[in-house]
């Protein structure tokens, strides 16, 4: 550090930032993608999908008292909570896929605190007017035009965060009972209470945190580094065409004629000129700023535009940049799509091929085994029966075996249970095998429990599913 | 990509922190303003939660708090509000007819858990946490079809409500009854019961002829012998077959299923010094004692047992 500095400070005042209004093509991509996710948040909780009676008619439906995710023609139970697992694998894999191939584009374009900080920012044009109108507000001391303007301003954003924060309850139960059960003042505390928290950090986090929370509370941009690298297609300025800044009419300026559009119209504040920085979310406004100028001085576009750290030596050496897919396809990119799709074709199998009854069984090893008077061996189990039908089902169940046993279920003299729609049934099964046959006196007995969910006059087809255990004989001294 | 290093620009006043790694430097960016605040709040916070809760460690406790929070009494109050919540329905099961709970899908379910956990609490202790009891002590082996005193849910639930010989319970099963020591070396109480004093090549014959009884290897003429003093002896209460007989706890000696062993050593042992288990009374009351278990939790436990694989 040099001695010519400033002794450093600790701590500084967020700088406020007007970001100003631009239009473009990257603009309006992002409209466009604001409406298309900001719609899907807000309907989705209101699709119906017909399951049938006794069953919820919502198509997205997280029933976190019946234990039971509802995903349109999918319902995961708890027992198959690989299948959210494997979901979320995926998308974080998706993440790595897009960060290594065109750097932070999530955060540019998708990320939910863009998105509402996007809106919020609108609304505040909407009200206050464009940058050097909010500017002009900013600095003015507290009137009733500061006032009225903020408080309009604000309220609108706790409409939005009350939207927000009602929207999410709705994926909890069903919307409509919901929706009625607030106004109403039925619905449970907790949907006041996570209403009124989602409300209050979507005002907070939208309104007034902004970027902030980029820059200091998310971890997702600081391991976004790792995932990039010199063919990651990423925003830059190409300082090679623009500098040095200044007049047109002098004969030595580059390009650029450090008119500060591209710095104005950025969301973060910062300024893309001074090349890759942590703060910049890569959301493509200063490229629409900057191309709108480059129109009017009669440039051609792209003086910051989208392109790779190895482009640069090739366009300082007025080559063309390398193509694209080039940049795209390379060994880590292919690594995550490979990751990517095996995991998602192997969750698509485990959803077509899963059966509609399953079952755990359980051993139950203490004690191993239970001599019976007469001598025979028994072993016991605990078996947990899912029916996932919509409809009670009857269940079977039968044994292969290494040597002779005989089933018999605890409370019932058949071998066959009714098990509830859509329901659970912990049911303790007998193996028993003869005294001194080959069972009762091995040490270890290979076991095949076959459960059957009992075709009837409407059900056009049973399910068998088997659970292999062994069965412990009491193996002579 | 980039017109000049960050650092030698003159617009920012940022030093750096004068570290450097392969040529990186890192600049000494101020922290946030409001970072300082949460830290200030959270100060004020933590001194807020200290008068608030218990905090402060003192000779034997802590500072109780203002909001007189306590873990302990939450515990209570979740208790409490449990009880209050299974009160319905345990009075239901105190009341209802002993044989038909277990028609009763919501009684059924709820004794089943309640039992489980009574089981685990007062009854593992000599029965094993899975009811397999422990054979060499005696101690019952509550899962097999074998019942000394019955396994049907009424016979379960009279043992479980007035133990088996104590000196507690005087409606207590077997109270003075035993299964005596026939050696003519033993004495005291389970010696004086025995009918008759067996030297130990007698008792030799009798374990001979129950090993074969039992359907176990047997010396034939040992066994021959054994009979005899077998009639003479023990037919009394194990009856003339050997099936032994329910209302004396006497043990079937025909099965498989023994509740000291049925070898010939600890054969020997129990006909030369006597058995005489003992299980506690759970549901025995007296003026300013109340009995161990209520009602409802015997049943809930009776209940348990009757479902472990060897109900009748």
């Amino acid at each position: 550090m040099s001695d010519t500095q400033d002794p450093p400070q600790l701590y500084a005042a967020r700088e406020p930032i007007f970001p100003r209004r631009v239009k473009g093509t990257f603009r309006t991509l992002k409209w466009w993608l604001m409406g298309f996710m900001l719609g899907i948040y807000y309907i989705t909780p209101w699709i119906r999908w017909d399951r049938g009676p006794q069953m919820p008619d919502q198509a997205v439906l997280l029933d976190i008292s019946s234990r039971r995710f509802f995903f349109f023609m999918i319902e995961i139970w708890p027992n198959e909570f690989y299948f959210v697992a494997g979901l979320l694998i995926m998308a974080g894999l998706g993440l790595f896929l897009f960060t290594s191939a065109a750097g932070r584009v999530w955060c540019g374009y998708a990320c939910p605190q863009t998105v509402w900080t996007d809106l919020f920012i609108l609304v505040e044009r909407w009200v206050e007017g464009d940058r050097n109108a909010r500017i002009r507000l900013h600095r003015q001391p507290w009137n009733w035009e500061k006032l009225i303007k903020n408080g309009i301003k604000w309220w609108l954003w706790l409409l939005i965060g009350l939207a927000t924060g009602g929207a999410w309850v709705f994926y909890f139960t069903d919307a409509p009972t919901l929706f009625w059960g607030l106004l109403d003042g039925t619905a449970s505390p907790v949907a006041y209470i996570t209403m009124a928290v989602l409300t209050f950090t979507t005002f907070f986090f939208g309104g007034f945190a902004r970027e902030q929370i980029c820059i200091y509370a998310c971890p997702w941009p600081r391991i976004q580094a790792a995932m990039m690298d010199e063919d990651t297609i990423t925003i830059g300025y190409r300082s090679w065409r623009g500098e040095p800044r200044g007049k047109q009419s002098v004969e030595t300026s580059g390009d650029c004629i450090d008119c500060m559009a591209c710095v104005n119209v950025c969301p973060m504040g910062i300024d893309i000129r001074d090349g890759q920085q942590l703060a910049c979310i890569t959301c493509g406004l200063c490229i629409d700023a900057c191309n709108g100028i480059m129109d009017k001085i009669g440039k051609p576009h792209g003086l910051v535009g989208y392109l790779a750290l190895t482009d640069e030596p090739l366009e300082k050496a007025g080559k063309p940049d390398k193509p694209i897919w080039k940049h795209i396809l390379r060994p880590r990119t292919i690594v995550y799509s490979v990751l990517w799709l095996g995991i998602g074709i192997g969750l698509v199998v485990a959803l077509f091929v899963r059966a509609n009854l399953d079952a755990s069984l359980t051993p139950v090893r203490n004690p191993p085994y239970v001599i019976l008077s007469n001598g025979d061996i028994r072993n016991t189990f605990d078996m947990r029966l899912r029916n996932k039908h919509g409809e009670d089902r009857w269940f079977t169940v039968s044994a292969t075996a290494g040597g002779d046993v005989t089933l018999a279920l605890e409370g019932t003299d058949e071998l066959r249970v009714l098990v509830k729609a859509s329901d659970t049934l912990v049911q303790r099964l007998y193996v028993t095998a003869k005294a001194g046959t080959v069972a009762a006196k091995a040490h270890h007995l290979p076991l095949r429990i076959w459960i059957t969910d009992v075709e009837g006059p409407d059900i056009p087809k049973a399910e068998r599913i088997y659970k292999d255990t062994i069965f412990n004989g009491a193996e002579e001294d | 990509m980039c017109a000049k290093p960050i650092k030698d620009d003159t617009k920012t006043k940022v030093g750096t922190t004068g570290h450097s790694w392969d040529g990186i430097e890192e600049l000494n960016n101020p922290l946030p303003r409001w970072w300082l605040w949460t830290f200030y709040l959270c100060i004020l916070f933590a001194i807020g939660y200290t008068i608030a809760y218990p905090a402060w460690p003192l000779i034997s406790g802590a500072t109780p708090g203002v909001l007189g929070a306590s873990t302990r009494a939450d515990v209570e109050k979740d208790i409490q509000r449990f009880d209050e919540m299974n009160a319905p329905i345990k009075s239901k099961l105190a009341a209802a007819d002993l044989t038909a709970i277990e028609g009763d899908e919501a009684l059924r379910a709820y004794a089943l858990e309640a039992g489980k956990s009574l089981f685990a609490t007062n009854c593992a202790q000599c029965h094993g946490s899975g009811a397999a009891g422990v054979q060499g002590l005696g101690y019952p082996n509550l899962l097999d079809n074998d019942w000394l005193y019955g396994g049907a849910i009424d016979a379960i639930h009279a043992t479980v409500t007035h133990g088996v010989r104590n000196t507690v319970d005087p409606d207590a099963r077997n109270v003075g009854i035993y299964m005596p020591a026939w050696s003519d070396k033993a004495v005291g109480a389970l010696a004086d019961m025995a009918t008759a004093k067996l030297t130990g090549e007698q008792i030799g014959e009798v374990v001979h002829y129950v090993l074969k009884i039992s359907g176990q290897a047997a010396d034939e003429a040992k066994a021959t012998a054994g009979a005899a003093i077998y009639t003479d002896n023990c037919v009394a209460c194990h009856g003339e077959d050997g099936t032994g007989n329910r209302d004396l706890g006497a043990p079937n000696l025909t099965d498989a299923i023994w509740l000291f062993g049925g070898d010939e050593t600890t054969l020997t042992a129990t006909l030369m010094d006597g058995r005489g288990g003992v299980m506690p009374s759970w549901g025995y009351a007296t003026e300013g004692s109340p009995a161990r278990l209520s009602e409802a939790d015997i049943r809930a436990v009776a209940v348990y047992v009757h479902s472990l694989g060897g109900g009748e």
